[in-house]
């Protein structure tokens, strides 16, 4: 019997049961109570982001679909769309690396081909704890592989990532994965239901009782118990998601399908449920006809598995046969499990016997939202640091400790691990501020990059929140892509915290205002709350996804730099900021202050401008200033190039360390050719945008003055030692 | 020239292989693992990729698939065979190519640009090439090659050996050797050259914006050669 109890180990409120029993006028039974339990859980029904989400800018004038369905959808013309959308995998990477990180991205690989895309590059974003805790090792490792294992065996290039450490993670890693996919604009699949009495069928794996309460596990803080949770992990098998792949994409370029949805988090549930809710319409099940792998499974299991690979169509009327023909050269389950109804209820069956009655919108429409205490965050006061910590410094030595620093370090052992190459389209491999792909066969190309800064985000969420939609666009501007929008995945703590809650009102305003002016907008995402081991969340990472196209793949830009002699300039101004930089905070071991601010119209203008010359031709490389400032970014840029430079005397009265390595925002390094500066220059000062000149491309040496000079040689050790001996160890 | 792809369930370097035979001028196939027959083929080429998900042991679930034994009837008849990653794992799986694949000596996946030296010109797939070095690229976890002692004796006193991991200025050495491969091998013909195995894929390097143009040189001089 269901009672008060028995709710609160699933995970619900007192209050929700009993909004439960109001809504049903009497007591759920288990199978019910499940359901329930799957719906209303933060991971599914964003109780606690919606009222703040729904401020978010959706909307340009290339989005196709914004967020509500599977993925986000852009245009990128001649019939072109790129559907994309990130998603984390948190919670059970960490109880299980390996399998953790490899379902998600399976998971958001199904999202993307559910709409009919094939997908064509994933990403990933992953953050751990810090290098010297005993964990950190085994879960990056696991987590590289599971990413690889997955995404290598589906044959889908991964073209760019990014890793950060940092302590606030040792309890609860980060794994956010990110798909791209193609489709062509009137060969889009939505989720929505429509039509009486159309088949639902079920297809791909069995169901195991793998995953069960997978998004309830996620939507609860750690404690020491969490080894206990392992069997909330889903298991992978990339090779049937391969072949699930290819026969829905058969299956699609007929007509036979209304609607489709993955069985991701909360499976057979919520996809069963959000087919129904979005057409309006009620869904019958017989439970008997869900192929089981294991024996004896139960209506509550069946109903709650996350096993993996598996699909929920709704099809044409007479369209069965030809279905079930697809799938089965695929040597996949196809079974007719159920029916659209027009009972607006999903009614469940087994064994003749009714055993779920639940109308669709107490589940859905019905679901809690709260509007949750927050705390607003105070710009932290200026921490002017004091210039006597840093004088005697030598610069080289800090640029090399930078370089090799773990979160700016080579991650190639990472990502020489993944298949980056695969679909003979990839043009800038991981490595670059972002990576590109073809569009076969045309000579388009998109650019895609995750970023994430939440150190900046700590210090202050508002600022930390805008930072982060600016780099992420810089990143695409800096290849040559004109940005069109985003995804997010919120990572954050747990939101009945008032302080942490407060964390994500403030970066979801900023990254709000952010994208909204920039027309940067927001087509997809996801929430991820309670990453927290007891009272300690993590550090607030907002994780960005951003999409941009190159219209002609021959005008893409790579950072390493190219010719002797070039000029090198910075776009954007130096002020020198100190606080929160890489340089503050690793060096002279100093946390307080404020992050850079964002002047979005510097951003906006600056950016626009590096287009415009990269559309004349006229940028032979560039990068984007970020964390490490100047000098660091030049280094990178000199490392991949193979080549030096020699910098010329900063114009103004300026410290040097502060010139060098303050992280001032909207700034890029570009290389251009003597023969172009005065048309660059005058491009630059028609648009009133900030130059300086940085110096020139050089052979074999960095020199930064007469007492700093360094190989590129030692650069390039220094930034690929770190990550090998760690691994190694 | 005719040629034929044959899709695994889970090959996924099949649709490469197609554009880059197309690009050269074959005139490509692609054939369905249950199908029985070959189309009138001058090449048939096993891609890359996860056959069978690589279940049991990579390679060794096609070895036993519908269509191998026509694969396997095509090249005894002296057909050109050629196995690209995974495709070359088949072929050491169905016996037509000694040896076998083992797990890279780190056992981590490996995607990278390697260079290959060219140890053999005398067969169609390496005559009349202009370069003997090649950059290609592999993408693998089981790529390191091994054999008994006799088997060895036999692969050398054969001239059985297709390519060797080398760096630029094509010296083979153990520092170049990315998954441990007995003597750097990464590739290897059967007795009568018709049948080559090879880890790196040509495929992926058609195109100047692709990191490279070697692989066209190994389509182009393939083509040439079968004329």
């Amino acid at each position: 019997m269901v009672n008060e109890k028995i709710a609160i180990e699933h995970g619900l409120k007192k209050q929700e049961y009993s909004k439960i029993c109001d809504l049903l006028k009497r007591t759920p039974n288990i199978t019910e109570l499940g359901i329930f339990s799957a719906m209303w859980n933060e991971h599914c029904s964003y109780k606690s982001s919606k009222i703040h989400l729904k401020n978010l800018p959706t909307k340009n004038n290339k989005v196709i679909q914004g967020p509500g369905e599977n993925a986000g959808i852009i245009d990128i013309e001649d019939n072109d769309a790129i559907v994309f959308k990130i998603e984390s995998h948190n919670h059970p990477s960490f109880i299980e690396p390996y399998q953790g990180a490899a379902t998600g991205v399976g998971g958001i690989m199904r999202d993307v081909f559910t709409m009919g895309a094939r997908p064509i590059a994933n990403l990933n974003s992953i953050h751990f704890g810090s290098p010297e805790h005993k964990k950190t090792r085994n879960l990056l490792r696991g987590v590289v592989r599971g990413i690889g294992g997955y995404g290598n065996c589906m044959g889908i290039p991964t073209i760019a990532g990014q890793t950060n450490f940092d302590e606030s993670y040792n309890g609860n890693i980060l794994v956010n994965a990110m798909t791209l996919g193609l489709v062509k604009k009137n060969k889009i699949f939505y989720s929505k239901a429509a039509g009486l009495n159309k088949p639902v069928i079920y297809v791909g794996s069995k169901t195991g009782r793998d995953g069960i309460h997978g998004a309830s596990m996620a939507s609860a803080v750690f404690d020491e118990k969490i080894e206990e949770k392992k069997p909330t992990v889903q298991v992978g098998d990339p090779f049937t998601e391969k072949l699930l792949l290819e026969a829905c994409l058969e299956l699609m370029s007929g007509d036979s399908i209304i609607a489709i949805q993955d069985m991701g988090a909360a499976g057979l549930t919520s996809s069963s449920i959000e087919m129904a809710s979005k057409g309006k319409l009620g869904i019958e099940l017989d439970l008997n006809k869900v192929p089981c792998r294991e024996t004896k499974m139960t209506p509550y299991e069946i109903m709650l598995s996350e096993s993996q690979e598996r699909m929920l169509i709704v099809l044409e009327n007479g369209k069965e046969e030809l279905a079930k023909k697809i799938f089965d050269k695929w040597n996949l389950d196809f079974a007719i499990i159920g029916k659209t109804t027009d009972s607006k209820k999903i009614e469940l069956f087994f064994d003749k016997k009714k055993v779920a009655d639940i109308p669709i919108d107490t589940l859905v429409e019905n679901s809690p939202i709260y509007d949750r205490k927050w705390k607003k965050a105070k710009l932290p006061k200026k921490n002017k640091i004091k210039k006597e910590k840093f004088k005697n410094l030598k610069i080289v030595n800090v640029l090399n400790k930078i370089l090799a620093n773990p979160n700016v370090c080579s991650k190639k052992w990472i990502w020489q691990q993944y298949d980056h190459t695969v679909m003979g389209d990839t043009i800038q491999k991981p490595g670059g501020d972002a990576g590109v792909v073809r569009i076969h066969g045309t000579s388009k190309a998109v650019a895609a990059s995750v970023d994430s800064s939440a150190v900046y985000c700590w210090a202050h969420p508002l600022s930390g929140g805008k930072q982060i939609v600016c780099e992420s666009w810089r990143n695409l501007i800096a290849v040559g892509a004109k940005p069109i929008a985003i995804t997010n995945c919120l990572n954050f703590g747990s939101p009945e915290n008032d302080e942490n809650m407060g964390e994500f009102v403030e970066c979801v305003q900023g990254l709000g205002e952010a994208s909204a002016y920039l027309d940067f907008p927001v087509v997809s995402g996801n929430v991820s709350f309670y990453n927290q081991t007891k009272d300690i969340g993590i550090k607030p990472t907002p994780t960005i996804g951003g999409v941009g196209l190159i219209k002609n793949y021959k005008n893409m830009v790579t950072m390493d730099l190219k010719q002797n002699e070039n000029i090198l300039l910075v776009i954007g101004k130096t002020e020198g900021h100190l606080e929160q930089s890489l340089f503050s905070r690793d060096i002279l071991s100093e946390k307080n202050g404020p992050p850079p601010e964002i002047n979005l119209f510097n951003e906006k203008n600056n950016g626009e401008t590096v287009l415009k010359l990269i559309d004349k031709n006229f940028i032979k490389a560039a990068h984007d200033v970020s964390l490490g400032g100047i000098i660091t970014a030049l280094s990178k840029m000199c490392i991949k190039g193979k080549k030096g430079a020699l910098l010329n005397k900063p114009k103004y009265l300026i410290d040097k360390f502060e010139y060098l390595f303050g992280e001032d925002q909207g700034r890029y390094i570009v290389e251009i050719e003597k023969t172009n500066y005065d048309n660059v220059i005058e491009i630059l000062e028609k648009n009133s945008v900030h130059y300086d000149e940085l110096g020139i491309v050089n052979d074999n040496d960095l020199i930064i003055d007469e007492k700093s000079k360094v190989s590129i040689d030692d650069l390039n050790k220094s930034h690929n030692i770190w990550l090998n001996n760690f691994m190694s160890k | 020239m005719n040629s034929s792809v044959i899709i695994f369930p889970g090959s996924n370097c099949d649709r490469d292989m197609d554009v880059a035979l197309k690009k050269f001028g074959f005139k490509n196939k692609m054939v369905w693992h249950e199908d029985t027959k070959l189309p009138k083929s001058d090449l048939v080429v096993l891609p890359g990729g996860f056959s069978y998900g690589d279940y049991l042991r990579c390679g060794s679930m096609a070895s036993k698939s519908k269509i191998i034994k026509s694969v396997i009837d095509f090249a005894k008849s002296g057909g050109l065979l050629m196995g690209i990653c995974n495709g070359f794992q088949i072929l050491t799986e169905t016996e037509l190519l000694p040896g076998v694949l083992l797990r890279n000596k780190f056992s981590e996946f490996i995607c990278k640009n390697v260079f290959v030296k060219i140890n053999n010109n005398e067969n169609k797939y390496f005559k009349k090439i202009t370069k003997q070095t090649l950059k290609l690229h592999i993408a693998h976890n089981e790529g390191n090659y091994f054999c008994t002692k006799n088997q060895m004796k036999e692969i050398e006193d054969n001239n059985q050996i297709a390519l060797f991991y080398c760096n630029k200025k094509g010296e083979v050495k153990d520092e170049y050797n990315p998954n441990g491969s007995s003597k750097n091998i990464a590739g290897i013909f059967n007795k009568e050259k018709n049948i080559l195995g090879m880890m790196p894929h040509p495929e992926r390097m058609i195109d100047e914006y692709l990191s490279g143009e070697d692989g066209s040189l190994f389509f182009e001089n393939l083509l040439n050669n079968l004329k």
